[in-house]
């Protein structure tokens, strides 16, 4: 095992060189990242090459680095303050990438290994090519993907909301989409029909999330 | 009379063979399938957002609440992720213990799939046998985590407590009489394992009961024989894991291949189909549920010889003992900050599978450090199931549709999330 992982990590960088903006290992698993340009080609090569082979796409996970590595509670000034009040005013992520990615998670059966696919997405255009031709497991993870971050697949043949609700307005798993939502619906006795209304609820997070 | 090409039909979601809230707009030509369009996520509840305002701990419980019928199962794939990134190793016991009970999952889970595929295929009988069957495993859930369902009963580094010494016994009343009250206590006079093993002892013979009924029924077969047939190329295109990949004849077990806890020191067979229909995925489910019992055969001779921990011993992750707490300073310190603020984990990312019930089940963790996940991404395996709706029902009877939804396996907990 420790050994085809090591063979693996070999060949792909190997195959793919100065197409991989970087490749790191870590858990036991290897991740590439690369450039959206070459994504469908690197694909198509994992996919069709016998090194790779990787016939399955597990997974789409889309990715929102917006608030990566804040915390809503400095340790020190808790005691005096409380995180609620310390929520306030946001200080600025130091990401320093782009904001969307998108996550594919590769499975050989034949080779029983796997592999994790990143590729950074331009806030300006969100566009991504499909992987639906490659792989056509990959339709309703893009859906959902599209869905929920708002992230667009280039070539998709039917890219409509997935999981939300007939006329959802924003992408919910967003870091700025707020987790109470920003609509709530109730049956409204003197119109006869159902209404929505922005939300009345208030937003309360019991514990502060802190990096120590 | 005029002539009516196609009509779009309506399915759902109310459905009773919608298997809970599938809407699917069915495009017909007479009662053939031209075109099924899933809408899913009317039980869309944002798990995955949730776990990130959430501790790792709290979230725990969600993870029962996606396949509700096969709770622990899905637990098991959080708890992993979190312990790869945590980098900590889990006591033999604890693993054994969760081998075990994610066995017992899998026979609660396709009990539950094989009464309600029998029920929309016509079997009434087979419903009411399954959860005849399903209700001792449901006890054991409830000796071992006080419910008999959510049970959230592991966490990372083990599981929540040791499994008890004795079984719950059932109480007099005016309903029952005395020789009925000590038939119902009998397999309940030792501890948790001797029940489960009394169980593991009847089960074998159950199964062959439901397969007398179903596996040479004609009115089976017709049903099933040859329907929602998928290739093995196809169901690797499609994204296919669990019993609908080795359905088609693909012999792929994450429990075999990329062994997890104490699978690899666990001894049984991998059923295969050959022809990829219906019918082949419900004889490998019935293996697997003979499987699954040796198995929990195997942890229940081991459980019983070895006691140790566990849960791992390091109260920056796990909460101390109770009697600790009352004494001692640290100890109180650490279940404060246990419960209230959590964990922190180290920054990274890691993916971890589980073979689930209805195929791969994944967690994908993204931490920055935080006490919470930064993002969670679940992998269910009924959502890429589900996607291939259109593929399996084009070309069927309206009827078939129902069998299909039933072979899949789907409970919209997971699918929607």
């Amino acid at each position: 095992m420790a050994n085809a992982f090591s063979k693996l990590k070999e060949s792909v960088n190997q195959h793919f060189k100065g197409q991989l903006i970087s490749s790191i290992t870590a858990l036991g698993e290897l991740t590439i990242e690369v450039e959206i340009k070459d994504l469908v080609g690197i694909l198509k090569q994992l996919r069709d090459n016998d090194e790779f082979l990787f016939e399955q796409l597990i997974d789409i996970a889309g990715v929102d680095y917006l608030t990566y590595g804040l915390d809503e509670w400095a340790t020190n000034e808790a005691s005096a303050e409380g995180f609620e009040r310390g929520r306030q005013e946001q200080p600025k992520s130091q990401w320093q990438k782009a904001r969307y990615a998108v996550v594919y998670h590769l499975l050989s059966v034949t080779l029983n290994q796997r592999l994790r696919v990143r590729v950074f997405v331009e806030e300006d255009s969100m566009l991504v090519p499909s992987v639906v031709d490659l792989w056509n497991g990959a339709n309703w993870f893009e859906r959902e993907a599209f869905d929920l971050f708002g992230i667009l697949f280039d070539g998709h043949p039917d890219l409509r909301r997935l999981l939300t609700d007939y006329g959802f307005i924003g992408h919910p798993f967003r870091k700025d989409f707020p987790m109470i939502g920003e609509l709530e619906m109730r049956y409204d006795e003197e119109k006869q029909q159902c209404i929505y209304e922005p939300v009345t609820i208030e937003e309360r997070i019991l514990v502060p999330r802190v990096i120590r | 009379m005029a002539e009516i090409e196609h009509y779009t039909l309506n399915f759902g979601p109310q459905h009773p063979a919608a298997h809970g809230v599938l809407r699917m707009i069915l495009e017909m030509d007479g009662e053939v399938i031209e075109r099924a369009d899933p809408h899913i996520g009317l039980l869309h509840r944002a798990t995955e957002k949730l776990a990130e305002i959430k501790p790792y701990n709290q979230s725990i419980g969600y993870m029962d609440r996606l396949d509700y019928v096969s709770m622990m199962c899905n637990e098991h794939a959080y708890v992993l992720a979190i312990e790869k990134l945590l980098k900590i190793q889990v006591p033999e016991r604890a693993q054994y213990i969760r081998v075990m009970f994610a066995e017992i999952t899998r026979i609660l889970n396709h009990l539950m799939w094989l009464g309600a595929h029998g029920l929309d295929v016509g079997a009434m009988t087979m419903f009411l046998y399954c959860f005849r069957d399903r209700e001792p495993l449901m006890d054991a859930y409830e000796a071992v985590s006080g419910t008999r369902m959510h049970a959230t009963y592991f966490r990372p580094g083990g599981v929540y407590r040791d499994l008890p010494d004795s079984m719950p016994q059932y109480d007099k009343s005016p309903w029952r009489n005395d020789k009925k009250l000590k038939s119902l206590n009998e397999n309940r006079q030792g501890s948790l394992l001797d029940f489960i093993w009394d169980f593991t002892e009847t089960f074998p013979a159950a199964v062959d009961e439901y397969e007398s009924l179903l596996t040479e029924n004609r009115i089976w077969k017709q049903r099933l024989v040859g329907i929602g047939v998928v290739s093995p190329e196809r169901a690797f295109q499609l994204g296919f894991t669990g019993p609908m990949l080795r359905g088609s004849g693909v012999a792929w077990d994450l429990r075999k291949k990329q062994p997890y806890d104490v699978y690899a020191k666990m001894d049984f067979d991998i059923p295969v189909g050959r022809n990829g229909d219906s019918y082949d995925r419900y004889l490998v489910r019935v293996e697997e549920m003979r499987q699954s019992n040796r198995i929990i055969r195997q942890c229940i001779e081991w459980l019983k010889k070895n006691e140790g921990p566990v849960i791992v011993d390091d109260h920056k992750i796990t909460p101390p003992s109770r009697a600790d707490v009352k004494e001692n300073m640290e100890s109180l310190i650490h279940h404060f900050k246990h419960f209230t603020e959590g964990y922190c984990v180290p920054e990274g990312e890691a993916y971890a599978a589980v073979e689930h019930p209805k195929g791969e089940f994944g967690i994908y963790l993204l931490s920055d450090g935080a006490n919470k996940p930064y993002r969670l991404k679940i992998r269910a395996p009924g959502f890429a199931h589900m996607a291939a709706m259109n593929e399996m029902s084009k070309g069927h009877m309206l009827a078939d549709v129902v069998a299909i939804i039933g072979t899949m396996d789907v409970v919209f907990g997971e699918i929607d999330r």
